[in-house]
Order: C-alpha cells, then sequence, then structure tokens
C-alpha cells in the first residue's frame, strides 16, 4: 500500500496529465538546445572533407539558354561556382542564389548556343571543386507553360485517358449478354489488367525514384506511396460499407456491391492514370515525347482495356444510369489530365515516384477488394476460367502497351 | 531533360518521332569566328544578350581574390627569381636560393577553391633563373605535410637528382615533412628548363602544383625583350584524374580578364613550359602572328617559324615574336577544350610607352648582368 503511494507520488503525483504528456517534450528540447549550444560535445570535428550531393531535378532548353534546377540532396550546404557545357566554360546566373543549403535547390540559366538534336553534357563546378553531372542526351525546346500548353495537356489527357475509358466501357452491354457463367473469368481478366498495371507502374515510379534526392526518401517513397494508398482505400471502404449496411440493412447490398466495385476499380484506375499522365506531361516538356496520332491510337487501345475493367463488375444486377457511367469514366480517366499538368509544369522526381506508388497501392487494393467476386461456385479464387482470364487480361496489357512502346 | 527523360521507360523510344520531325530553326549561333573577337575589347564579362557567345568563359560578376592566393598571375610572367649570388674564389658565380613546400588553399578559377602543394605560396613555383656555367645551391625546407623533392631538369649527379629512394644516406632522396635538403649542381646547360617534385604518387604531387620554371641563359645572353614566363598547367579539382580547369600560371580566363600588354614592335620573348598532367598534349597558339621557336632554349638557332605548337609534360620552348599591329590578340591552346576550360587569353597590343612599369622593368632592367651583352 505505503509502497503504491509511494511510487504514484515518484511518477508524477497529482500532476495533470497534459503536464505529464509535455515534460519529456520540454526535457528533449532542453537536452537538443545544450547539445547545439555545446557544439555536439565529445563528438569532436567531422573526420573528412564536407560531403557533396547534388542531383539536377529538372532540365529546361530555352534558345540560346539551359535551365538547369539542382537540389542539394546531402549534408552539407553547396555553393555552385562555375558551370561548363560539352567541355567549355559558359556565363550563367543563378536564380536561388549560387549557395545551396541542405534539400535546398537553386536553378541555373546557363547561356549556351545549344543545337537541336545534339548532346550535351554539363558540369557544375561546385567551389569545393567537386562536379555535378547533368546530361542532355537529345536537345530540344522546352514548350513554354502558357495556357495553350495547358489546353494541350488537358486534350491530351482526354485522349489517353477519358475517351479510351469511356469507350472500353461501352463493352457493358455486351457483357451483360453474357451467360453467368463467365463472371468470375470477366472479374479474373479485370484482375489480370490491374495486376499488370500495378507491376508496370511499380517499375516506372522505382525507375524515376532512382533520379530523385535520396534525402526524400527516393525508391522508399514508391512504397510508402503504396502504403497510404492501400491503407487510405481501406479505411473508406471501411466506413463506406458500415454506412451502406446501416442504410440498407443486410441483404438487400447486391446491387449496391456491384456499383462499389465499379468505383472501386474506377478510382484505382484514376489513380493509375494520374502517375501515368505525369510521366507523359514530363516527357513531351523535355521533349522526349513526340505526340504523334500513332501514339494517342496506341494509348487509346491500351487505356480502353481500363474501360473493360470498370465495367466488368457491373455485369450483374440493375443497369447502371448513363450519368453513373459516365462518372465512372471521368473518375478513371480524368487524373491523367491533372498528372499531365503536374508533370509538363512542376515535375519533381520525388512526388512523381510518391504517386506512383499511390497508384500501385491504389490497385493492390482493389485486386484484394475484386477477387472475392472471382470466386467460381465452390468457393476457388484459382480455377481454370479464372487462371485464363487473368492471363488474358495481362497478355491484353502488355500486347497493347508494345503499341505505345515501339 | 536528362532526368525526366530517363524515368520514361517506355514512353522515351517515342522520342525518336521528335528527331524525325522537322529540325525547328531559330537557335542562337555562336559567333565562333576569332576575326570577331579579335575586333572587340575580350567581352569575358560582357554578356548582352543570348545570341553573345563570343567565347567560353567563366560567369559575370566574380574575380578570383589574388591577394589571398598570395600571388598574380600577371605578376608572375615577368617575375624572375634570380636569388642571391656572391664571387666564390677563382671569380665563379655561386647562386642561392630559398625554396619551401607549403599546403596552400589557392582560387583557380572564380570561386573555385584547390588545396595546392606549392614552391614558396604560389603556382606554378618561383621561375629561377641563372646564368650559363655559375653554381648552384637551393636549399630546401619541406613545410608540407607530405614528403616531397625538388627535381630539376639539368646536369647533375644522382644524389642532387631529387629522386626518392637515390640518396637517403647522404640526406638527400625523399625530403620528409619538416626536413631540407640543399641541393647542388652547375648551370648547364643553358635553355630553358623546370623542376618538380618527383615523390610517389608522381602525378599527383606534379597536379598538386609542385613545379615551376628554370631558366639558364647563356653566357652571352639573349637579346633584349620584353620577357614572360608561361607555366601550362590544370587542376582536377575533383580528384578524378582528369582536369576540370585550364590555364597559364594557374588562373584560368586570367588574361582574358586581364590582357598581357605588350609594345607594339618590341621583341616579345616567351618561357613556355607544359606541365599539365593528365593529358598527353598541351599547346599554344597565337592570332594573328607567328613566333621563332627555340625548342628547349638550348639552341640560339630557332628551328622553325609557326603560330601554333605542341608540347608534351615537361617539353618547353622558347618563342620570340613582335606584334606588328595595335589590338587584342587571343593566345589559347589548340585543344579546343583546354581552350573553353580556362586556358586562354589575350596579347594588348599598343605604343610601347604605354607598357606598364612591370613590362618596362623586364625588358631593360631586369637583367642583373646587363642587357644581354657579354659580361
Amino acid at each position: 500500500m505505503e509502497a503504491n503511494a509511494r511510487a504514484e507520488r515518484a511518477y508524477g503525483g497529482n500532476l495533470p496529465a497534459w503536464a505529464l504528456g509535455l515534460i519529456p517534450l520540454a526535457l528533449i528540447a532542453a537536452a537538443i538546445a545544450t547539445f547545439a549550444l555545446l557544439g555536439g560535445p565529445g563528438l569532436g570535428d567531422r573526420t573528412g572533407p564536407p560531403v557533396e550531393e547534388v542531383s539536377v531535378e529538372r532540365t529546361v532548353l530555352h534558345p540560346g539558354e539551359i535551365e538547369l534546377t539542382l537540389r542539394n540532396d546531402g549534408p552539407d550546404p553547396v555553393e555552385v561556382a562555375q558551370v561548363a557545357v560539352n567541355d567549355a566554360y559558359a556565363p550563367f546566373a543563378a536564380e536561388g542564389g549560387r549557395e545551396i543549403g541542405r534539400l535546398g535547390s537553386t536553378t541555373l540559366r546557363i547561356e549556351y548556343p545549344w543545337i537541336e538534336g545534339e548532346a550535351y553534357e554539363i558540369f557544375v563546378l561546385t567551389s569545393a571543386g567537386g562536379t555535378v553531372e547533368a546530361s542532355i542526351p537529345v536537345a530540344a525546346e522546352t514548350p513554354e507553360n502558357d495556357a495553350g500548353f495547358f489546353g494541350l495537356m488537358a486534350l491530351l489527357g482526354i485522349y489517353v485517358g477519358v475517351i479510351p475509358v469511356s469507350l472500353g466501357m461501352l463493352w457493358l452491354p455486351f457483357l451483360r449478354r453474357l451467360g453467368s457463367g463467365w463472371m468470375g473469368a470477366l472479374i479474373a481478366f479485370t484482375v489480370g489488367l490491374l495486376a499488370f498495371l500495378a507491376i508496370d507502374a511499380g517499375l516506372e515510379g522505382l525507375e524515376i525514384a532512382a533520379e530523385a534526392p535520396a534525402a526524400f526518401g527516393g525508391a522508399g517513397l514508391v512504397f510508402v506511396g503504396g502504403l497510404v494508398a492501400y491503407l487510405v482505400l481501406a479505411g473508406i471502404d471501411g466506413y463506406l460499407s458500415q454506412r451502406s449496411r446501416e442504410a440498407r440493412g443486410r441483404g438487400a447490398g447486391g446491387t449496391a456491391d456491384a456499383a462499389y466495385l465499379a468505383l472501386l476499380v474506377a478510382i484505382g484506375i484514376g489513380l493509375h492514370n494520374l502517375g501515368e499522365g505525369l510521366a507523359i506531361g514530363s516527357a513531351y516538356a523535355s521533349g522526349a515525347l513526340a505526340l504523334g496520332a500513332f501514339l494517342v491510337v496506341g494509348f487509346a487501345i491500351h487505356n480502353t482495356t481500363e474501360g473493360l475493367a470498370i465495367v466488368a463488375p457491373l455485369r450483374d444486377g440493375a443497369r447502371p444510369s448513363l450519368g453513373r457511367l459516365l462518372g465512372l469514366g471521368l473518375i478513371a480517366g480524368a487524373p491523367a489530365i491533372l498528372g499531365a499538368w503536374i508533370g509538363a509544369a512542376a515535375f519533381d522526381p520525388s512526388l512523381a515516384a510518391f504517386l506512383f506508388g499511390v497508384g500501385v497501392g491504389a490497385i493492390a487494393r482493389v485486386i484484394v477488394q475484386l477477387s472475392p467476386a472471382m470466386r467460381d461456385g465452390e468457393g476457388r479464387l484459382l480455377y481454370p476460367a479464372s487462371v485464363a482470364g487473368i492471363l488474358a487480361g495481362i497478355a491484353a496489357l502488355y500486347l497493347t502497351g508494345l503499341l505505345v512502346a515501339v | 531533360m536528362a532526368q525526366n527523360e530517363k524515368g520514361i521507360s517506355r514512353r522515351r523510344l517515342l522520342g525518336g518521332a521528335a528527331l524525325a520531325a522537322p529540325a525547328v530553326a531559330g537557335i542562337a549561333l555562336s559567333r565562333g569566328g576569332d576575326s570577331a573577337v579579335a575586333e572587340t575589347a575580350p567581352s569575358g564579362h560582357v554578356h548582352a544578350g543570348h545570341s553573345e557567345f563570343p567565347h567560353a568563359t567563366f560567369a559575370a560578376g566574380r574575380q578570383v581574390d589574388h591577394a589571398r592566393n598570395g600571388f598574380h598571375p600577371t605578376e608572375l610572367l615577368r617575375d624572375f627569381d634570380y636569388g642571391r649570388t656572391r664571387r666564390l674564389a677563382g671569380g665563379r658565380v655561386l647562386r642561392e636560393w630559398e625554396i619551401v613546400a607549403q599546403d596552400r588553399e589557392i582560387e583557380v578559377a572564380p570561386g573555385v577553391r584547390y588545396e595546392a602543394w606549392t614552391y614558396n605560396g604560389r603556382v606554378p613555383g618561383p621561375t629561377l633563373r641563372a646564368r650559363e656555367g655559375e653554381l648552384l645551391r637551393i636549399h630546401f625546407v619541406n613545410a608540407s605535410e607530405h614528403p616531397h623533392t625538388m627535381h630539376f631538369h639539368g646536369l647533375h649527379s644522382s644524389l642532387m637528382d631529387g629522386m626518392p629512394g637515390i640518396g637517403e644516406n647522404r640526406g638527400g632522396g625523399q625530403v620528409e615533412p619538416g626536413e631540407s635538403f640543399t641541393y647542388e649542381f652547375d648551370a648547364s646547360p643553358f635553355g630553358l628548363h623546370l623542376y618538380h617534385c618527383h615523390v610517389a604518387p608522381l602525378a599527383a604531387h606534379i597536379a598538386r602544383g609542385l613545379y615551376g620554371a628554370f631558366v639558364v641563359d647563356p653566357k652571352g645572353g639573349r637579346p633584349e625583350a620584353d620577357e614572360l614566363v608561361m607555366v601550362m598547367n590544370g587542376f582536377d579539382t575533383n580528384f578524378d584524374r582528369s582536369n576540370e580547369v585550364y590555364a597559364v600560371n594557374t588562373v584560368g580566363f586570367h588574361y582574358v580578364e586581364e590582357p598581357i600588354a605588350v609594345g607594339r614592335d618590341e621583341l616579345v620573348r616567351i618561357y613556355l613550359v607544359n606541365v599539365l598532367e593528365y593529358d598527353v598534349l598541351n599547346s599554344f597558339h597565337v592570332h594573328g602572328n607567328f613566333f621563332h621557336y627555340f625548342p628547349t632554349g638550348t639552341s640560339l638557332q630557332p628551328s622553325e617559324f609557326t603560330d601554333t605548337l605542341i608540347q608534351g609534360q615537361a617539353q618547353r620552348g622558347i618563342l620570340e615574336l613582335k606584334f606588328p599591329y595595335d589590338g587584342d590578340y587571343m593566345f589559347h591552346a589548340h585543344v579546343s577544350e583546354f581552350a573553353e576550360l580556362g586556358w586562354s587569353g589575350f596579347f594588348r597590343v599598343g605604343d610601347p610607352s604605354r607598357l606598364t612599369a612591370a613590362a618596362a622593368a623586364s625588358m631593360y632592367c631586369d637583367l642583373p648582368w646587363g642587357k644581354g651583352s657579354p659580361a
């Protein structure tokens, strides 16, 4: 008894709970301040010269000028001293100042009479004599970010996102004529499509992350993005299914579930198309992409299969309204427009890697959500028809993907 | 573009279509022509617009702090170190120098610092100048944190060779930090030579700045002239065994910023030494002129009349030329890459009366044995 009381007093006695919560924080702050004031007692000096890690985030070409955006990725400030293009020093101005603090960035405007189609190697010489290298494999002028350009990006997003997805959804009447035995195979086809998209987006995210500053997470951002998207969708799912149970009671959920699954697929594909739009927008802005009719046709065919995936769950149940179908098409396709804008105007490899991760996570969640509908009469997930469906889905995207890769 | 382009795997290949599209005109082209440059003042710090790109240059608005460096490339040009002399019994001249190896941070391009190893705090080291037949003593003190030597190109015994592994038992060979050694040999043969550190790793010890010119004048001297020392060097600032900055006398583009003033119709003599590390060749070219070339300076007869020459590392020679017209005349390595990475400069030719005091001093007063006449 008495020992308990003593312990109680020892652990703060009658102090209020918020004070007990604040005390450790205050102590941590005091410890950090003391440590900083004393200059890290006992740690001594750094053992080597300053570490310079700088990544090139963005390269923009205007006539007579090359613009480099640098980000300091290392622990020490870096000062830009000189810049050479193809082994020739060139005059430049540093928009954010020559000195780049930790995680800070600056934009160098380099005067250089570059020529379209030629390759350029640039080295930025720091005050410590270190070099940061950037390469331009094929020089081409970067489009201006004006209203016309945003309009073009919107058109691009509509071409590769909204229209093909909506066209794919036109398979709904056909699907509804198919016998009920096809349902599992159709869902399996959708799962196969989604699995391919997830792998594709994941690889692309990792590839972009390799270019991103390590300090912001690099490849880790893809995984974080995936986890965040998966958990958020799972949370929304939990909330919505609870509400629908409360509203309708049990048993009346058949149609709602089908519509709900379709919505989930649309959201997953929409998040994926956000990343896709981002990649297209930035590729176009950097001149790496030619917007030919061939490309648009390729994307249209490729993304049409995504529309099919959305309507597959709607095979059974009540006929959905045209407005609802349009809404689904917009949810799945319109993010490509937003992605293209972001990608063209403010491409950032860290953000892109994160968004690709989000796409992967969203698709993974949708696959988990869809899978039960794939089961056959005996409750099996994998049976000949479903496996064939999954493989067909993967093959469909792989083959149409070739159209946009060649 | 590289960044974005790399990240977009599947769309990347489409870039080929962009290339096939008709090229868009309207890209600013280099003015390129040397004549354009020669007509105007060197405009290293004037950038009127995007189409103006007369020649490669460092960014505007920043200068090398020569005071902090402790030496000035314009002053190095005409700075000959004659040491101290006294007559030995028998009438022979003994000439002595004190050379101290020191580690020192120098600025090799505006804003770019380099941890150099130096002789007497400067890169290149002092231009030691003697006269054929004299007895030379160089008191070398190693105040650097690293072992060094002074290896002279010339005629001497193995103990005086500044070569690690030779003569340590007699106090020579490699000179450890805090130690010293006195090199002693005859000034022979006459010509233009050099000295440098010979401690391994050799490339690193030379590239860090341990070198200098060594002039042995012929007994009869050379004709009176405005004499300039040019040591062609470079700096591997990021230690990847290739140079980021190329120069004459250390600071890239220095003589673009500050052209070398010379007098019209005056004889100009250039002592040109190549110490460039990590590149096989270096070269020298002067605009609007030709020069007589005396390889290694060991003959009083020129071997060639030309406007361009090539030197490998440690090759050197004497150039003699006169500028018949006023104006700015570029000189640079005709390895264009070196030229655009700093190894470029200008001669500014004018009335001899407008020459700097240093030039005038060099031309008429510097030779202690009197205006090139036999002593």
